[in-house]
């Protein structure tokens, strides 16, 4: 049961293979460019990798590295072939070069679609890998003498200015942890050992923030201490102030802006995936066509050309019993081996 | 006796127009970077606009015009050095060829005005960024006035994205009330005791606002009561020097606007040296065509040089031109005026030609 199965004329073979070469050439140029933005989501992701807990977001622009560079190669092999299809004396030469490639790229172009669908669906990994991470970077964001954390004061102050957020799902994450270091704290001081003492951990809690949480647009002075106390600061209300801390968790602004890159990286990759399999399907004709053609006296009559000779899962099995094979030989005893010794 | 003069053949004519038709595509390129060079500098300007007293126009605007003068130029030089090739289409371009040459020399050298122009644009910039940040200072706490709602966020960008604080320091914020009245318990004791002491009633306070903090402190930012070391436990003003941005921002500003400015004239010097040269080349090759035209055979060997005579010669000679365009309305050499010539025996000495007399 053959799949795929196209009449094609000498002209529109001709007409195939030169379309081909120079879809294939944009097939390349389409890797090319993967691999780029492959290379881009590493670097974004590896600039805030501090605030991260894992790193199992990485496989996305892993993997879009490798899917790139093969589909550069794939894609430089099928212009080539195309090139010496024509030329029923060069075309010969590929023969048992093209099953194995047409298994590799139908791996490396099902890898393309799964690095897509990953793309959008490690929206969940990567939250709870920033909510650790955060709540990490704000328990040591005091400890800055303390070797190995002592630049996270640093990085939150930077991330919490520079994407316009505080805390790590709002302000009052700030409240539940100590971030004044010790060290500034006068233990003489009745106010200090109060608020000590009424903690259960023994830790100096108070309802202000770092200066990081300031919002640029408030049309006041930044209130940053006792922000819960209307009476402390004059025309002041907690409750209706918005503008005068950020009132976004960085959470949540991180997520927010690694998944507009991953969607828009997402939607550039399906294009090319498209294209790739077109051209892959483009080769399979091809080849398939000047194969009914090899061997006669003359080229110019027409050819069936088809994508697949036999069903889709015979294929599959065909393509996989050598790999199985190989894997099998490593094996002490192959079970076959083990069932004739049991047979006889 | 010619300047510089170079003996060109047929096929170094051909080569040098080819040559020549390249570069003057690759000019308008050049003239294309200018001009965004120009509009670059022009955006980096209007983004700060508030914060500088005076706006820079002349550099940017003069490089806009510059690269778009050199697009044109250079799309009309390729044209030329195209037409070159051939000595019959050269004929087109004879007459104007000359101007062109003229008009190109004056062109080149406003591309080095541009570029000399992005070097000495430092003293009025930081005159302009004095005046504008210490105006915006002031008017920080203006938030409710229209036209000033946005100074205070401006300010506080800046002094983040750039890490800086003040005019020439934080000392700066002293001077001025950067707290608005609408903010400020006027039923307080401290309060009013403040605005008391000072002589133009203005709340100041040795405080800077949150923008000032520095990013590489190890301590919570201390931005009120700076200057009193007992209100802060463990803390010593004199040695604190991470706590606040210690830049001025008008350096911070000078010192970015100085490297971009720097970085575009030694562009623009590039792009000038690079225009000189096609300007001799396609003077050569002008000079060769019409001499290859004086000689009359295309196909041989004629001289191309800078200057026809001497430098002195030529400037004399313009110069007398340029005189004698004045003269022409003067009246003693009013050539309609009969004047009796000085000696009676010349006129008798000129023989009588007959006229022949057609039939």
């Amino acid at each position: 049961m053959v799949v795929g199965k196209m009449k094609l004329t000498f002209q529109k073979r001709v007409k195939l293979a030169q379309y081909l070469w120079m879809l294939s050439w944009f097939a390349t140029l389409g890797g090319a460019v993967t691999f780029t933005l492959g290379c881009f989501l590493k670097t974004e992701l590896r600039r805030r990798g501090e605030v991260m807990d894992n790193t199992d977001i990485h496989c996305v622009p892993n993997t879009l590295m490798i899917v790139g560079l093969a589909s550069m190669g794939i894609n430089y092999f099928a212009s080539r072939i195309c090139q010496d299809a024509l030329d029923p004396g060069r075309f010969p030469r590929w023969k048992t070069f093209l099953k194995p490639f047409f298994g590799c790229s139908v791996f490396f172009t099902t890898l393309m679609l799964i690095s897509v669908i990953l793309s959008y669906a490690m929206k969940g990994s990567l939250e709870t890998s920033l909510k650790i991470g955060l709540k990490n970077g704000i328990r040591f964001y005091k400890d800055t003498d303390t070797p190995g954390r002592c630049f996270q004061k640093q990085t939150i102050d930077r991330l919490q200015m520079e994407f316009q957020c505080c805390g790590n799902s709002n302000y009052r994450d700030w409240f539940e942890v100590q971030w004044i270091s010790n060290r500034y704290l006068d233990f003489s001081s009745k106010e200090v050992k109060d608020r000590i003492k009424s903690n259960v951990d023994g830790r100096y809690l108070i309802d202000g923030v770092p200066f990081s949480c300031c919002n640029p647009s408030s049309p006041r002075p930044c209130i940053q201490y006792r922000i819960t106390n209307n009476t402390a600061h004059y025309n002041y209300e907690h409750q209706t102030e918005e503008l005068n801390l950020f009132i976004r968790g960085c959470r949540e602004a991180l997520v927010y802006y690694y998944m507009g890159l991953m969607n828009t990286i997402g939607a550039v990759v399906l294009s090319v995936f498209l294209l790739q399999c077109s051209v892959l399907a483009s080769v399979r004709l091809l080849q398939t066509s000047m194969e009914a053609v090899a061997g006669q006296e003359n080229v110019e009559v027409d050819s069936e050309g088809y994508l697949l000779e036999k069903g889709v899962k015979e294929t599959f099995m065909e393509y996989v019993d050598p790999v199985l094979k190989l894997l099998w030989m490593n094996q002490v005893t192959p079970p076959e081996a083990k069932a004739e010794a049991g047979a006889s | 006796m010619a300047v510089l003069k170079v003996t060109f053949t047929k096929t170094n004519r051909d080569k040098l127009a080819q040559v020549l038709w390249v570069l003057n595509w690759v000019s308008v390129v050049t003239g294309v970077t200018l001009f965004s060079l120009g509009l670059f500098l022009k955006v980096e300007i209007v983004k700060r606009r508030e914060l500088m007293s005076k706006e820079i126009v002349s550099v940017p605007n003069m490089l806009i015009c510059v690269g778009l003068t050199a697009c044109a130029i250079n799309f009309l030089g390729g044209k030329i050095c195209y037409d070159c090739v051939d000595t019959t289409k050269f004929l087109r371009w004879k007459l104007l060829m000359l101007p062109y040459i003229i008009c190109t020399f004056f062109f080149t050298f406003c591309i080095l005005v541009g570029a000399l122009m992005c070097y000495s644009m430092r003293n009025d910039l930081e005159e302009s960024l004095f005046l504008g940040l210490r105006d915006a200072m002031r008017y920080y706490k203006d938030t409710d006035m229209p036209g000033r709602c946005y100074i205070k966020r401006t300010m506080d960008m800046l002094q983040m994205q750039f890490q800086c604080c003040g005019n020439g320091g934080y000392r700066d914020w002293f001077h001025i009330q950067w707290i608005s009245n609408r903010y400020l318990d006027m039923t307080d004791s401290e309060v009013v005791e403040r605005l008391r002491s000072n002589v133009e009633g203005k709340y100041l306070i040795d405080g800077v606002p949150f923008s000032c903090c520095g990013l590489h402190s190890l301590r919570p930012c201390i931005q009120h009561q700076i200057t009193n070391n007992s209100a802060h436990y463990n803390y010593d003003y004199r040695k604190e020097e991470l706590n606040l941005n210690r830049r001025g921002c008008r350096q911070a500003l000078l010192e970015h606007y100085t490297q971009i400015m720097q970085s575009i004239g030694l562009i623009v010097l590039i792009i000038w040296l690079f225009e000189v040269s096609v300007l001799t080349g396609v003077r050569y090759l002008q000079t060769a065509m019409e001499n290859v035209l004086r000689l009359g055979d295309p196909d041989s060997e004629s001289d191309g040089w800078l200057l026809e005579n001497s430098i002195a010669d030529t400037a004399r000679y313009n110069f007398n031109i340029i005189k004698n365009l004045g003269k022409c309305y003067q009246v003693d050499d009013d050539p309609n005026i009969d004047v009796p010539s000085s000696s009676l025996q010349a006129q008798e000495n000129v023989p009588v030609k007959q006229i022949p007399v057609a039939r």
